[in-house]
């Protein structure tokens, strides 16, 4: 049990991936009415919701958005990111300038601020989600990309590959890429956390994923009207946003140990100034 | 860039001038995404007719808003409205932007700050007491618990000390900012009703952030107790409570100021989830309703002012930090390149 963060995250990718057969049968169908709002037993471990549907079931189903939004949009954001930061970087110095005021204006707002806007000028989908959180998310990965990538440049093997007359898109893919991998990867992971976060929020307002797709924050929403009579309903999908978070955070702590040498020098402060 | 006699001063001035621009880009970036985005902001007027519109009708609303004029007329009408602090009218409330605004501000403001001072001194306790045990099980034990509740939804954690504090155990009203009958009270019935409603929303969003801070200070408190002259205070037999808070804490805190700056962001933010969920009357709050009203005008405002207070608290934060701290060069990340 040395690395819980890695283990955990494995666990849940298997739920998701097996969720067909780990709960098999339509999760979004309408169960036994005698069976609505059970509480957790043995024949539901976590309780049934208004329409008799198992919770746990529908847990199971609900991985599957979160974690595809958290990796779709994280991924969209660090390429992206990786991008403007090495253009940033190895470009001349206008276009620098210009991705640096890019990236100012956009870090400056409350990222849910600008999430919110962009969701609300179309229809709400899951989709729509998962670009606009990788809109939003690649400023802090491009800012260290660029950091890295200025350091880099000055570099021997840098300045000899220029030297050599290497054209300067494959200077930045073949020689500098490949040094800032681990810097780029460990701010993916610590990312995940953040976007699930976000998404289940947007869902919990309606704005995400529609039914009949399940995602947590939906089931928090509807079961929201029942506070009282199923705590089950709001407890448990919340329960497991808040593990699968976790599970992502200690990841992204673990990668860092691992890829990056200084990590102690940098420890802990991923975690401010990178999310909303 | 022109060199100035004094560096900071000249530091101080072009980070006005770059926080000027900010300002500037904010302004316009609001404007054309809400413009260029596909979908147009009369839908939601039209569409919330009762009957359909006769064209002449959508036109007469098209000339209320401004919105019959060219791009480029409406971008110059956008920007001299916010010099004149007119930021045009709601279309679901059918009032001034600015009253709405002016409405909520203020409550927004009670919970951050009130939140960010909690947020400061659970992180300072959890940061010095795990660079203090470092290593023994209270170290291992607040990280875990703080990693948990920094995972947590917002929304949730509220939900859940709703169903538990307000609900089951009647301590906490569960939504508002006054009690019904808060007009018949005394000022000071007022105040404690109002502190009373203030607890959760503010705690929720507190607990949902100082790990992050915690964790810096600790990190931070880990560089300066490696330093040597920690070492020259040990050798000389300076206490050793001295030499953490006296030493060490004080070096390692300078660093937190320009957190400020990096922490409005995640305030404003986390503002908009608590009000939702406790339906407190303020900024966020009123961003949600206009979002599903589609009320463009409001949401254009408050994630103006939102953005804004972003630029000002960490040109705040950045000046605040140099002027503290003289070691500092005045270039750096940022800055230009060397």
């Amino acid at each position: 049990m040395k690395r819980p963060g890695f283990i955990l995250t494995t666990l849940l990718l298997l739920v998701a991936l097996t969720a067909p057969w780990l709960a098999p049968g339509d999760p979004a169908a309408l169960g036994p009415v005698d069976q609505s709002l059970q509480p957790p037993g043995w024949q539901h471990p976590l309780g049934t919701d208004m329409h008799g549907r198992d919770t746990l079931d529908r847990l199971i189903h609900g991985s599957r958005v979160s974690l595809l939004v958290g990796w779709i949009s994280v991924t969209m954001a660090v390429v992206l990111g990786t991008l403007l930061g090495l253009v940033a970087g190895l470009g001349p110095r206008w276009l620098d300038l210009v991705i640096m005021r890019l990236t100012d204006v956009f870090l400056a707002f409350p990222r849910i601020f600008l999430v919110l806007l962009l969701v609300s000028l179309t229809e709400p989908s899951l989709l729509l989600v998962m670009g606009v959180l990788g809109m939003t998310g690649w400023m802090p990965v491009a800012r260290l990309v660029r950091a890295e990538a200025l350091s880099l440049r000055q570099r021997d093997f840098v300045v000899a590959a220029r030297g050599l007359g290497l054209g300067p898109v494959r200077v930045a893919l073949r020689h500098v890429l490949p040094n800032l991998m681990p810097t780029v990867l460990v701010a993916a992971s610590l990312r995940v956390g953040g976007a699930i976060l976000t998404e289940s929020f947007l869902s919990f307002l309606g704005l995400g994923a529609q039914e009949p797709v399940i995602s947590w924050g939906a089931m928090i929403q509807q079961g929201r009207a029942h506070l009282l009579d199923a705590w089950w309903l709001t407890t448990f999908p919340g329960l497991a946003i808040v593990i699968t978070v976790v599970g992502y955070n200690m990841l992204g702590d673990e990668l860092r140990r691992r890829l990056d040498p200084r990590w102690q020098e940098a420890a802990g402060r991923a975690w401010t100034g990178g999310e909303e | 860039m022109i060199r100035f006699p004094s560096p900071l001063s000249a530091w101080v001035l072009r980070r006005l001038l770059t926080s000027v621009l900010l300002v500037f880009l904010v302004v316009s970036a609001v404007f054309f995404v809400v413009r260029l985005a596909p979908g147009d902001p009369m839908d939601a007027v039209i569409g919330s007719a009762d009957r359909d519109l006769t064209p002449q009708e959508i036109r007469d609303i098209q000339v209320r808003y401004g919105l019959h004029e060219p791009l480029v007329k409406q971008y110059g009408r956008w920007l001299s409205g916010l010099l004149r602090l007119d930021l045009g009218i709601s279309l679901g409330q059918q009032r001034p932007v600015r009253d709405i605004l002016a409405g909520s501000v203020p409550a927004t403001l009670l919970l951050t700050v009130t939140a960010y001072a909690l947020h400061l001194v659970l992180a300072l306790l959890a940061g010095v007491t795990m660079a203090r045990q470092r290593g023994r099980w209270i170290d291992h034990g607040i990280q875990t618990v703080g990693l948990a509740f920094y995972s947590v939804p917002g929304f949730w954690l509220g939900l859940m000390a709703i169903m538990l504090l307000c609900r089951q155990l009647g301590w906490f009203p569960a939504a508002g900012m006054h009690a019904p009958d808060a007009q018949f009270m005394t000022s000071g019935q007022r105040f404690m009703d109002l502190l009373h409603h203030l607890v959760l929303p503010a705690a929720t969003l507190a607990l949902g952030s100082f790990m992050g801070t915690a964790r810096y200070l600790r990190a931070s408190l880990d560089e300066v107790l490696a330093q040597d002259y920690i070492l020259a205070a040990r050798s000389r037999g300076v206490p050793e409570n001295r030499i953490f808070y006296h030493h060490a804490l004080r070096n390692a805190l300078l660093p937190m100021i320009t957190l400020l700056g990096l922490h409005l962001p995640f305030l404003l933010g986390g503002a908009v989830v608590t009000e939702f969920i406790f339906g407190w009357p303020g900024m966020g709050r009123v961003t949600v309703d206009a979002i599903f009203a589609r009320d463009y005008p409001v949401i254009m405002a408050t994630t103006l002012t939102a953005a804004l207070s972003v630029v000002l608290g960490s040109l705040l934060a950045d000046i605040l930090y140099r002027v503290a701290d003289p070691r500092l060069a005045p270039e750096e990340e940022g800055g230009p390149r060397s």
